[in-house]
């Protein structure tokens, strides 16, 4: 069968050899984590903790005001330092737990495990989930709780298991699939019970075609289809993965649960089972630790709140020349400014490299590459352009909002303009304005 | 560790290309063309090319240091280019003392006027070359033969004006297919000869910098519309490959329309603006007083090219269905 995938988009070189076959190890916790209050789309968590309290290992420390938000937990035991602001890989300050590591990990012993947990009910698996701060962590943060409830009028038929991994350089989600397919394939499950949905597809590139094997194998007793894509970026975007298998449109503004769609990753898959059946909240992820300006590069379970300079140093290091530092993959991850910034739900990767002088901004000869490979069927080009001279409607109605910023038109463009720049102070722009309207 | 760190927004990653090398790319393309032009026609054409990209760059500068712009522009090739295609569009025996003018009116009112690189709506080179054809009718249509041919006369006929003001056709003294490809014709510095436009469009095309649907979708329209004709009535009308062949089409296709900053930016537009520029070429070398159409068919189809991106643009995903 022809492998499928969705129109346009862009072939950046994959680099993923570095990592992709070093197994995941854990990163010893530090000792001492700081767990910002707001690791996801939406409100951040209140704290539930104060200075000196002692915390054990997944005590909740911050709790979700409302439906868009997640709990937040205490990725190691000891006791509360601080309750106070704290940089953020976002690259500003936000409220956060400063815990000191006793070492112990000590737990609530036996809570929350659950012997049967196929026999439960969608709301039951709707509320550990929220109970256990779980996230989309495919990047965007996304909360699980929310995406498992679908509104009454959009009924589900698809749940689809995102195993793309679409970036280069990152293989954090590709060592899941190999090493853990039975929690993946479990956790689909119960997600498939939550949205009521008949049938899983695991999308996967056929870059990782082992991944997709392992899967297969495992996937037996599963009602899971495992579905090959043609390699592309940005394959992993919801929008565009569901293109990909279904050939259904989400419509624009809308979201997937207008097509009879959810989308997981495969490491929210993980999370929902070890979440469900065992009660364990979501307070370590995997991430790929990469890139040309680290020294040893390893996928690691890494504990959440515990600084980037703990992980880089376990991975052997920065090189010297490194003057890069990004947490997410290279096309859609955020620079940062220091060793300090704590790893998060959402982080996938900690990459470094070093960066040439920036290139030379050249005037746009409208050569169009922009639009050839925007795979929301943007204009880059023109929405820059009325960005830049501030014609908002005309940004809206050509799209601004639509862009999802992967990055294609700034990758493919020969001027080098920062085009997803400017789409984001657009979108920035235009949805201000609107609340202000609408306020 | 070398903090602080470079903090920029994404993308991390850029592909390798960028717009000097596209123009760059277009000089090299333009070589084998330009090697022919003076194989044909010797000094006379190395003359006019070398006075053609000088005083574009000179231009250029003037332009750039007048707006109070830095003139880094200049080692961006693209005046390179617009004096090298305008000396391609001029006959052999043009004075070099008119041909400053073309390449004065190119970058200054085609290019510059508008704003640089990236601004303006016409082909530079042939806003000069149309100034040219206005100002100095007569010098724009003497031809010359090529040296190759060794023949002692002053003036000779394209194979176009062959056709059109000889019946070519009709007296069965059409050009052969064969001089038209090598280039053992008359005609302007660059257009002779097809295999060395071929050559160049070829490697362009090979490394993407061209878009294939311009010379494709043009040679389409205006082989089937030549061809419509010829099959009609063979005895006045010259084949489909011939029009191809001759004339200023293969430069016109493949270097001159493809111009990124005058074509459409989108697929469909692009396929409306070749489809339409193979036509207007055809139209004009059947029926209008002229032999040769490429110059007014690319700056015919520019002036649409900023209508053809606001009304074809794509279609945004999801734009169909319904919440």
């Amino acid at each position: 069968m022809k492998k499928r995938t969705f129109p346009r988009g862009v072939h950046p070189r994959e680099k993923k050899e570095a990592t992709s076959d070093q197994p995941i190890v854990p990163l010893p916790p530090p000792e001492r984590v700081v767990i910002p209050l707001l690791q996801h789309f939406g409100a951040p968590a209140r704290p539930a903790v104060k200075k000196g309290q002692a915390v054990l290992l997944g005590q909740m420390i911050g709790e979700a005001p409302g439906l868009f938000s997640a709990h937040v937990h205490a990725s190691v035991s000891g006791a509360v330092l601080a309750v106070e602001e704290h940089g953020h890989s976002g690259g500003y300050p936000v409220p956060a737990v400063v815990i000191s590591n006793d070492g112990q990990d000590r737990t609530a012993s036996g809570a929350g495990v659950e012997p049967d947990a196929f026999s439960l009910s969608p709301d039951e698996i709707r509320q550990k989930v929220k109970a256990a701060g779980i996230v989309g962590l495919g990047g965007a943060a996304f909360p699980t709780a929310v995406k498992l409830s679908p509104p009454k009028d959009k009924p589900i038929d698809i749940l689809i298991i995102n195993g793309c991994e679409c970036e280069p350089m990152l293989t954090a989600d590709y060592r899941l699939m190999l090493e853990h397919p039975g929690a993946i394939l479990k956790g689909a499950a119960l997600a498939r019970t939550a949205v009521g949905a008949q049938k899983i597809i695991i999308g996967i590139e056929d870059n990782k075609a082992d991944a997709a094997d392992v899967l297969l194998r495992e996937a037996g007793l599963f009602p899971a289809e495992i579905q090959r894509l043609k390699t592309k970026y940005p394959q992993g975007a919801e929008k565009n993965l569901i293109y990909a298998l279904l050939r259904r449109e989400v419509p624009r503004g809308g979201l997937p649960f207008d097509v009879g769609v959810v989308v997981q990753n495969v490491g929210t898959s993980k999370a929902i089972w070890e979440a469900v059946s065992a009660g364990k909240p979501l307070y370590e992820r995997v991430i790929t630790v990469g890139g040309p300006g680290i020294r040893e590069p390893k996928n690691l379970l890494a504990r959440v709140g515990t600084p980037f300079r703990t992980a880089v140093e376990f991975c052997g290091g920065l090189q010297d020349d490194a003057n890069t530092l990004i947490m997410g993959g290279p096309m859609m991850g955020v620079a940062q400014w220091s060793l300090d910034t704590p790893i998060v739900k959402g982080t996938s990767g900690i990459l470094a490299w070093h960066s040439p002088v920036t290139a030379t901004e050249y005037p746009c000869i409208r050569c169009g590459r922009c639009i050839e490979h925007c795979p929301m069927g943007l204009s880059p080009t023109q929405l820059h352009k009325f960005v830049r001279y501030e014609k908002w409607a005309d940004a809206e109605n050509w799209g601004v909002l639509d862009c999802v910023e992967c990055g294609c038109c700034q990758y493919t463009c020969p001027s080098k303009i920062p085009l997803v720049h400017w789409m984001r102070l657009g979108k920035n722009k235009i949805n201000r304005a609107k609340r202000k309207k609408s306020a | 560790m070398a903090e602080p760190y470079v903090v920029q927004s994404s993308p991390h990653l850029r592909a390798k290309d960028t717009t000097p090398r596209i123009m760059v790319r277009v000089i090299i393309a333009l070589l084998p063309a330009s090697l022919a032009a003076v194989y044909y026609f010797r000094l006379r054409g190395l003359v006019l090319m070398a006075v053609c990209i000088a005083v574009c760059l000179a231009t250029e500068a003037v332009f750039l240091r007048a707006r109070k712009r830095p003139l880094t522009p200049l080692l961006d090739g693209s005046a390179v280019i617009t004096g090298l295609l305008l000396a391609m569009t001029l006959p052999p025996s043009f004075p070099p003392g008119f041909a400053v003018i073309g390449a004065v009116v190119a970058i200054a009112i085609g290019k510059q006027a508008f704003g640089g690189l990236g601004h303006n709506i016409f082909n530079p080179a042939l806003v000069g070359r149309a100034f040219l054809a206005a100002a100095f009718p007569v010098a724009m249509t003497t031809w010359l033969p090529p040296v190759t041919l060794k023949v002692d006369i002053v003036t000779f006929a394209t194979p176009l004006a062959i056709l059109k003001f000889q019946g070519g056709a009709a007296q069965g003294i059409l050009t052969p297919l064969q001089d038209l490809f090598w280039g053992n014709i008359g005609g302007c510095v660059g257009e002779t000869s097809a295999i060395a436009l071929l050559v160049g469009g070829a490697y362009l095309l090979l490394k993407r910098t061209i878009d294939w649907r311009i010379p494709l979708g043009s040679a389409l329209a205006l082989g089937v519309f030549s061809g419509a004709f010829w099959l009609a009535d063979p005895g006045r009308y010259a084949s489909p490959l011939f029009h191809l062949l001759a004339g200023g089409f293969l430069l016109g296709a493949l270097f001159m329309a493809t111009d990124m900053v005058t074509s459409p930016v989108t697929s469909k537009g692009t396929w409306v603006y070749a489809l339409g520029l193979g036509l207007t070429i055809g139209i004009i070398r059947l029926f209008s007083g002229y032999p040769e159409g490429v110059m007014y068919g690319i700056l015919f189809m520019n002036t649409f090219v900023p209508l053809l991106n606001h009304y074809l643009r794509p279609r945004i995903l999801g734009e169909r269905a319904k919440k």
